[in-house]
Order: structure tokens, then C-alpha cells, then sequence
């Protein structure tokens, strides 16, 4: 059908389409000042906002971790150095499965129990997107073998890394330590410290020894690369670079040899030695025994080995001599004896007839002498070179705890020497005052009684009788005992000297130091304590043997080192210092069980005196000729 | 020869000079675009030469075409397309999760593209028809034929294409006079089951949706672009990096940035001074559309313009609506400046519709 449509209504018609076109085209004119509203708002508005968002996308940061300082004993040997390795490592959110990756990598190449192991306990203690090393240290082979078959194992990678190398051996981890993977509660530390940016491209940090105590120095500082990286995250171009500075590298006062020559001496018997210069406190020797070998913590420890390292009875892992705490025993009685003359209780002269025992007025009760029958007339030299124990009773009576706590504290004893490692035990220095806030109890008289021959409850560190003993050598200066003489700019020749600490001086009357020098030196000529110890040498010793008790015996009864378990034999000591006259080195000296101080712990001393001053290298040490028993 | 010439004039008088010179340029800021946006790949800008030849072609084509002879292909147009549509529906090849697509042996292809044009020429047709005795039946007839498509298109599902052909459908039962009331009454029928609708959208379609409202929700799933495109945009500033120079196009960090985000490459590296050019020029087109449409003689070539018209701005709004984080993500491309051959041809064969409506005036009135 055609219609023919009315003209009337075509006009309408289109006058109501007129009228729609401009509706239209108001329509189509909003939606363009929506759209150019939004690019103003985005391009003018908020420019600033998104300039900054796509240079932050276009521009990323590499970190460049810096080398690591090395570490080089007095004449420039190597203790601590770097080397590059390849290692395969993993990231388990880029795999597909896991375990079966780990098969596949099991075939190719070999993987053992422990690496496994390890492998798995740093997964258990990293992200999801972190990568875990599963084996370091590929040979060329290994690593063409995994290259090889890359394709079908995502999230395995080959990488180079920087490792740790610590090849002076199980004797030097306690001084040096190891570094270690950086861990959640490391990182938590930097974050404290506002360092963690200086450890975005490090892998390992400082756990023990120097290591850890010079990490800021050893580490250095993080550079970076700033590269324009494309949406993939691949750099397209480098943009700047802020290049890493590497780690400083630290000299030591330590010498291998002489280290040697101490872990030598000492045989089978465990215990600490620590050689100190008493001028200036460098560390000349530091040695627990027995050490472990740092290598098996730098890229992780597998979980048995680090078990059997934690739970050994021989406990290698606890530093001896910083943290290794004893009775003084009669290493104390030369800074008695001192205190006795400086506080004017004693006059070198005033002398005793020792019957084998003391009393206190008023009591039956007998603190024996180490000699039954007693030293008859002791004077104080005697009573240092024979180690007279009834002297010492008699001299802490009438010295009173509280002003033998105040003169020995004078010397270190009680409080931390401030070595340059860390992790140092205070001791105890014991005062009324002490164990009254301690125990919230008063003082016995009888407490008083062996407090002066370094028993009760005394506790020194091996390290604390060197520095006290280093007062004695010294004059009195209180030197901070360091293990780090110098520092270095990585390749430059010239050294920096870091120079330890002076804490203090205690001044004597030299008249008294004299004496009781004198009573040192007795100790070492024959009928003194130790005198078997330095029979032949070509210099002079001074010393004093001491001993600290694993059990305690009963009144009455008589200790006998033979018909005790060696592990229940008291802890020899002895301290000293030569030559004599003028002292340039001084030897704290701790064997776990050693029996006697003059048995043990002198002969190793002696050893060690002698290479340090004669060159000579010992013999075979005689451990067990026994010229007394303290 | 001289009978050749002549017939090349002849062919080519039937192009609007407006028109021409507004498309020509935009054609050009495309090139330009796709060179910085391809990192000059000489593959990709010769493709999309001979797409721009290949689309201009069927535009000069479509422009001698005599209106009243296009609105007679209309219902076959229309009735063809709704039959692929249902065949779609039962025989279409699903790809990325939605039947689109209808495989003809030697090619795929998607029958909703078809429908884009076929749509308007046949609500033309049935409105000229009727011309003068427009009553409220025919505009139900004329909303019927728009829901068949509608429907199919997207229950396969592909929102995006239904809503364009909806909107194209409703600009032509606008334009011929679809009474304010039942436009209101819709209007708050539509917004009532909204809720409805909601529920009867796909996963990946609330998805997008809920991603326009937060981007930054999913900023390495389904907002990355639109976080992308918006701080390219942004980073533009006023003047833009200048041409290539645009870090967010040439490091990657824009998705598609040749064919769908192709504005965000603009807008980077030409600002906002670039996109109110770009804008503009996009209005002109409308504007040139509509009077043409206020023109024509014959209410086809009337609805025809305005609906073509508003439609072409409508698909700018909706890609750069998106690329600049205000509409949802829909694949939409943006009109003479995409790359892609299908949708420059299809715009282009608009164009050349409106060019015939302009130039056939004193032919239809005979």
C-alpha cells in the first residue's frame, strides 16, 4: 500500500525531527564536555600525580651490592675473602610443582641429603617469591648441565654469586665468625637502624665473631643503578649509576702463627687462651677450643649439622674466653695482695704462720689451705709464689667485701672488657650490695673468707683476667682489648690505624706494684708454683697459676684429681706476662678439666710466650708433670 | 579517456568536501599515532595504509549509492543478519568464552558486526515507509525489531556490540519521534531493573564494571590497563612528551595500545592540547552529519545521517570514556583512528552513506 500521508502532518513530522536534531546535538555536545572534563582533570589537574607514577613505572632502581672487606691477620694473611660461585637456586612461586622440580634437578645433577635439608629450611623461612639456594659452588659441568635443561624447570635458576671464604680453619671462628644468610629478625634489625636500603642487593650479613662486630665497615655501601625498564621489567637503557663502595678491609693484631702454636699447645684438653699486648690491648692470640668450621654457615646450615654443632657437649660453639665464666681462683691473689698494700692493710713485710687453715673468731668452722700441713711463715711474696690460701682469708677479713669489690672493679673485673666482638659476659664481682639486690640477702662473714682466694661467687672471663692482668703488667692503664689494629680503603696500600680505647688508670705506689710484681716472678723461679713452666726460658715470666672448682668438696675431705672423672676435674688457670721487665705480652689461660693451673694451663702459656718472643716453635708439651697442685 | 575522466568527477562529486577534509585529517593523526604507537613498525603502518585505502574506497563506493536504492537492501539486510544471528546461536564457534562467531569454511566471522549497519537501515526503511502516519504501533514495531538483535547479540554474550547497536536502534526511534513519555516510562523501567540486570551479567562483565569503579582492587588483573592508560594520559600533561617520545607507549606499559587504547598514546604524547583538537574534530564530524541530516529530502536519508552522526560520537565517547577510566572496559576501537581493518571500513562506510544523503538531494526529490 502507498499511502498518501496528509501535508499536515509531514510538517510536523518535521518540525518535531528539527527539534530532535538539536536535542541531538546537545546530547553529543555534553558527552564532549564529559570527555574533555576527565582529560583536564587527568592532564591538568593531576598532572603532577601521574608524571610522577610513570617515571616511578618507567624507572627502576638495581641495587649493586658492594665486595665485602676482607679480613688479614697482623702480617697481611688472608682470614676472611671473597670468591664468585655459581649457585642453583629456586623460587618456588615460579615453579609448577615443587617436589617434582626437585626430582628432576636430582637426576641431573647430584644433590645430597644435607643439601636438601638446608634447601628445605630456608624455604620454610623465606617468601614465596624469594629464591632459596639449593647447591653453591657448581662446577662448569654442573652448570652447562642445568643450563642445558632450563627450559623444562621454571623458577630454577643458575646465579653467580659472592661467597664468603674462611680459610684459616676452625681455629680463627671464634675471632673472625661468619656471615649468614640475612634472615626475617636481621632484617628487622636494619629496619630499626634505617639501613635496610644499604642491604637491598646483599644476600648475607654478619652473624658472629668480627663479622658481625665490624659489619657496618666490612659491608659497605649499596650502589645503584637506575635503568629505564620496560612493562616486562626489562632495562631497556641505564639512565645514572651511584657505584657501590666497597667494604673496608681490617688488619688484625692477631697473628695465625701464634694462634696456631696456642691451639697446639693445648692437645686434646679444651678450654680458652687469650694473648693480649698490654700496651696497647691488641689481641695478639684468642683461642677457644674447640672452633667449627665458619664455611658451613655462609650460605645456610644444613639442620643436622647445626644441631650437632648446638647440642655437642663440647659446646664449640660458645666462645670460651668472652663468654666462658669461672671462679678466678688464685689468679686473684696478686690484685689481692696489691689491694692489701694500696689500702694499707698490708705491708710487704707483715708475714703469717700459716697452720693449714683460718677461722674466723667465734667459729670451728676451717677454711683449709690447698696445703694441709700449711706454708708456715708467709710473707706476701710467698704468699703469691706459693699461693698461700690462708694468707688471703686472713687479708680478706680485714679487707671487708665492700672494699675488695670497689679495688678489683677498678681493674675490669665484674664488667665487660669492651673487646671488639660482641656478645662479652660481664662476670660477677660480688658485693653486699650485690646480693642484696640479687638474692635479697645479707652477707656471711664466711662469704667474705673465700671471696679472697677467687671462690664463691666470683666469675671472670678468661679475657677479664688478661686485661687485669695487663693493669698488672702495664702500670695500671686500663686498655680496651682489640682485635682490629687497622682499616683500609679496598686496593689502597696505606692503613688506618684504629686505635683502641683507653679506659682509665689506676695509679700504685710503684713501691707495692713492685713487690707483688716480685711475688709474680717468684711463681716462676724454682719453688715457686709454676717454675717447671719456664725452666730454660731465655726471658723473664711473671705469672700466676690458678684453679676453678667443677665440684666442690666436702669439709674434710681431700681432692683427688686421679680417682676423678676428667670431666669433673677443676678448671686449670694461669695468667702472665714477659718479659718482666718489660712486658709485651700478657696470657689469660683456661683448660676445662686441666686439673692444676702449673700442670696445664702454664705449659701452654709457655709455649706461646716463646714463639711470641723467641721465635722458637715447642716441642712436645709436657701436660702432665705436675710441680704442685695450684 | 576523456569519458574516463569524466566518470572519475562524477564518482568523486559525490563526495562531501567537509566530510573529506575532517576525515583525511583525522586519518592522518591516526597514522601518526600508530607509527609512535607500533614503534614505527613499517608492517603495522602499511597494513593500516592499506586499510585507510581499502575503507576510503568503500566509502566513495557507498557514497554513489542512491539513498532510496540502500534502503531497499535494509529488510534483506536486516533478515539475514538475524538468521546468521540465530545460527550463530546454535552453531557458533565460542572463543574466550562467548559465542560470536560463525565459521564459514574459508573465514570466521561475526555476524553482530553485520547488524551494526543493518539496523538502522531497516528501522529507516520501515519509518519511511510509514512517513507521515507515524502512530504509537509503529514505534512498538520499530522497538521489536531492535530487540531481536539486541537480544541475540547479547545472549552470546557480548554487551559491548548489543549496547552500540541499542544505541543506534534508540538515536533512529529518537530521531523519529519516539514520544518523551515512553521514553521517560523506559527510562525509569530500565533504571528499576538494573538490580535485574546485574544479576543476569556475566562474571567478567561485573568484573569490568566493578574494575572501572576501583581500579587500583586488581591493579595486575583487570585495572592494569586502565591504571596504565589513565596515568598515561595524565602524564601527558598540557602539550603531551611530544610525538614517540610518550614513556608509557614506547616501554610497553600501554595494552593494545595500537587498536583499542590508541587515545592513551595521543593523549600522552599530545596532552590536552591534542585531545581538545581531537575532540573537536569529532564534533565537527557530527555537526557536518547533522546538518546534512537536516537537509536531506526524504525521512530515510534524514534518520539515516542523524543516527550515523550521533552513533560515530557515540563510539568515540565510549572508547575514550574508557581509555580514560570512566566507562567500563569494552571492546570498543576509536573511530578513524584505531588500527583495524573491519572497523575503519565500517565507520568509513557511514561516512560514505552520509556523503550519499548529502549529495543525492536533487536526484530523490525528482
Amino acid at each position: 500500500m502507498r499511502g498518501v500521508a496528509p501535508l499536515k502532518d509531514l510538517d510536523r513530522e518535521l518540525a518535531r525531527f528539527h527539534g530532535r536534531l538539536k536535542v541531538g546535538a546537545a546530547f553529543v555536545a555534553l558527552l564532549a564536555v564529559a570527555l574533555l572534563g576527565r582529560a583536564f582533570f587527568l592532564q591538568v589537574t593531576q598532572h603532577e600525580h601521574y608524571t610522577q607514577r610513570a617515571e616511578s613505572n618507567r624507572i627502576s632502581l638495581v641495587p649493586v651490592a658492594p665486595n665485602r672487606g676482607l679480613i688479614l691477620d697482623r702480617k697481611g694473611r688472608i682470614l676472611a675473602e671473597n670468591y664468585s660461585a655459581y649457585t642453583l637456586e629456586i623460587t618456588q612461586s615460579r615453579t609448577t610443582d615443587l617436589a617434582a622440580t626437585l626430582e628432576e634437578i636430582g637426576k641431573l645433577i647430584e644433590i645430597t641429603p644435607g643439601q636438601l635439608r638446608r634447601f628445605r629450611r630456608l624455604l620454610s623461612e623465606s617468601h614465596e617469591f624469594e629464591t632459596v639456594p639449593l647447591k653453591s659452588r657448581l662446577t662448569d659441568e654442573e652448570v652447562a648441565i642445568i643450563a642445558a635443561h632450563r627450559y623444562r624447570l621454571p623458577g630454577v635458576e643458575v646465579k653467580a654469586r659472592l661467597f664468603r671464604n674462611y680459610q684459616a680453619g676452625p681455629g680463627m671462628a671464634h675471632v673472625v665468625g661468619f656471615i649468614g644468610r640475612i634472615n626475617d629478625n636481621d632484617l628487622k634489625r636494619l629496619r630499626e637502624q634505617n639501613l635496610e636500603r644499604n642491604y637491598r642487593g646483599s644476600v648475607h650479613i654478619g652473624k658472629t665473631g668480627l663479622e658481625q662486630s665490624y659489619e657496618t665497615l666490612l659491608h659497605g655501601r649499596t650502589g645503584f643503578d637506575q635503568m629505564e625498564t620496560d612493562a616486562g621489567g626489562r632495562a631497556v637503557r641505564m639512565l645514572s649509576r651511584i657505584p657501590p663502595v666497597p667494604g673496608k678491609d681490617l688488619r688484625l693484631y692477631l697473628d695465625v702463627d701464634l694462634q696456631a702454636v696456642a691451639e697446639e699447645a693445648f692437645g686434646d684438653y679444651l678450654g680458652g687462651l687469650v694473648a693480649l699486648d698490654p700496651n696497647t690491648g691488641g689481641v695478639l692470640a684468642l683461642v677457644s677450643k674447640p672452633g667449627f668450621d665458619p664455611n658451613l654457615f655462609v650460605d645456610g646450615i644444613d639442620p643436622e649439622t647445626w644441631k650437632s654443632l648446638n647440642e655437642s657437649p663440647e659446646r664449640p660453639m660458645v666462645n670460651r674466653v668472652l663468654r666462658g665464666i669461672y671462679p678466678p681462683g688464685s689468679t686473684i691473689k696478686p690484685l689481692m695482695a696489691l689491694g692489701g698494700l694500696e689500702l694499707g692493710i698490708r705491708k710487704p713485710g707483715d708475714s703469717i704462720v700459716d697452720p693449714g687453715y683460718f677461722s674466723l673468731p667465734g667459729s670451728t668452722h676451717r677454711f683449709r689451705d690447698w696445703k694441709r700441713e700449711g706454708h708456715g711463715v708467709v710473707d706476701l711474696r710467698k704468699s703469691i709464689s706459693q699461693s698461700c690460701d690462708t694468707y688471703y682469708y686472713r687479708l680478706a677479713v680485714d679487707m671487708g667485701i665492700d672494699r675488695m669489690h670497689d679495688y678489683l672493679k677498678q681493674f675490669g673485673l665484674g664488667a665487660r672488657t669492651g673487646i671488639d666482638l660482641e656478645g662479652e659476659s660481664s662476670g660477677l664481682l660480688p658485693s653486699r650490695d650485690w646480693k642484696r639486690r640479687r638474692w635479697n640477702k645479707p652477707w656471711y662473714p664466711g662469704e667474705t673468707v673465700i671471696a679472697g682466694i677467687g671462690q664463691g661467687y666470683h666469675l671472670t672471663t678468661p679475657l677479664q683476667l688478661a686485661t687485669m692482668t695487663a693493669m698488672l703488667a702495664n702500670g695500671g692503664k686500663q686498655v680496651e682489648p682489640r682485635l682490629v689494629e687497622a682499616m683500609r680503603e679496598p686496593l689502597a696500600t696505606a692503613w688506618q690505624p684504629l686505635p683502641g680505647a683507653v679506659r682509665g688508670q689506676v695509679t700504685t705506689k710503684p713501691e707495692n706494684l713492685a713487690v707483688v710484681r716480685e711475688g709474680m716472678l717468684d711463681v716462676m723461679r724454682p719453688g715457686g708454683t709454676a717454675a717447671r713452666s719456664a725452666a730454660g726460658a731465655p726471658y723473664t715470666i711473671a705469672g700466676k697459676t690458678g684453679t676453678a672448682q667443677v665440684v666442690g668438696i666436702k669439709q674434710g675431705a681431700k681432692y683427688d684429681e686421679k680417682r676423678l672423672a676428667r670431666e669433673h676435674r677443676d678448671h686449670a688457670l694461669f695468667i702472665a706476662y714477659a718479659p718482666a721487665e718489660a712486658p709485651t705480652i700478657v696470657i689469660a689461660v683456661m683448660v676445662e678439666n686441666g686439673g692444676s693451673g702449673s700442670g696445664t694451663a702454664a705449659p701452654i702459656a709457655r709455649a706461646v710466650f716463646d714463639y711470641y718472643l723467641t721465635g722458637k716453635r715447642p716441642g712436645a708439651v709436657d701436660l702432665e708433670g705436675n710441680d704442685a697442685r695450684d | 579517456m576523456h569519458g574516463i575522466s569524466h566518470w572519475i568527477l562524477r564518482r568523486l562529486s559525490h563526495l562531501d568536501g567537509v566530510l573529506l577534509v575532517l576525515v583525511l585529517v583525522l586519518l592522518g593523526i591516526s597514522l601518526a599515532a600508530v607509527a609512535s604507537a607500533s614503534g614505527q613498525s613499517p608492517a603495522r603502518i602499511s597494513g593500516h595504509l592499506i586499510n585507510i585505502g581499502l575503507a576510503l574506497g568503500v566509502m566513495i563506493v557507498f557514497a554513489n549509492i542512491p539513498p532510496h536504492l540502500l534502503s531497499k537492501v535494509g529488510p534483506s539486510l536486516y533478515v539475514a543478519g538475524v538468521v546468521l544471528l540465530i545460527a550463530v546461536a546454535l552453531f557458533g564457534e565460542i572463543r574466550n568464552g562467548s559465542r560470536r562467531w560463525l565459521n564459514l569454511g574459508f573465514m570466521a566471522f561475526q555476524p553482530s558486526e553485520l547488524m551494526k549497519l543493518a539496523v538502522p537501515l531497516m528501522l529507516a526503511w520501515y519509518f519511511q515507509r510509514h512517513e507521515g502516519l507515524l502512530r504509537a504501533r509503529h514505534f512498538l514495531v520499530g522497538g521489536a525489531l531492535l530487540a531481536v538483535p539486541f537480544i541475540l547479540i547479547l545472549r552470546q554474550p557480548d554487551l559491548g556490540t548489543a549496547l552500540m547497536i541499542g544505541a543506534s536502534g534508540f538515536y533512529l526511534l529518537f530521531f523519529a519521534g519516539l514520544p518523551w513519555k515512553v521514553m521517560l516510562g523506559g527510562g525509569v523501567l530500565a533504571g528499576a531493573s538494573l538490580p535485574l540486570v546485574w544479576n543476569l551479567l556475566h562474571d567478567y562483565q561485573q568484573r569490568r564494571v566493578l574494575t572501572l569503579l576501583d581500579p587500583t582492587a586488581d591493579p595486575l588483573g583487570a585495572g592494569y590497563h586502565i591504571i596504565q592508560s589513565t596515568i598515561a594520559i595524565g602524564s601527558g600533561g598540557l602539550f603531551g612528551k611530544g610525538w614517540m617520545q610518550g614513556t608509557q607507549t614506547q616501554l610497553d606499559f600501554i595494552p593494545e595500545r595500537t587498536t583499542d587504547f590508541i587515545f592513551a598514546v595521543f593523549g600522552e604524547e599530545f596532552g590536552f592540547a591534542g585531545a581538545t583538537v581531537l575532540i573537536a574534530l569529532y564534533l565537527a564530524l557530527v555537526a557536518r552529519g547533522l546538518v546534512i541530516s537536516a537537509r536531506a529530502p526524504t525521512l530515510f536519508g534524514r534518520l539515516m545521517a542523524a543516527t550515523l552522526s550521533l552513533n560515530l560520537f557515540t563510539y568515540a565517547f565510549v572508547n575514550i570514556g574508557m581509555v580514560s577510566g570512566i566507562l567500563p572496559v569494552v571492546g570498543v576501537p576509536l573511530p578513524l583512528m584505531s588500527y583495524g581493518g573491519t572497523a575503519l571500513v565500517t565507520i568509513l562506510l557511514g561516512v560514505g552513506i552520509l556523503m550519499s544523503v548529502a549529495t543525492h538531494r536533487q536526484l530523490n526529490k525528482t
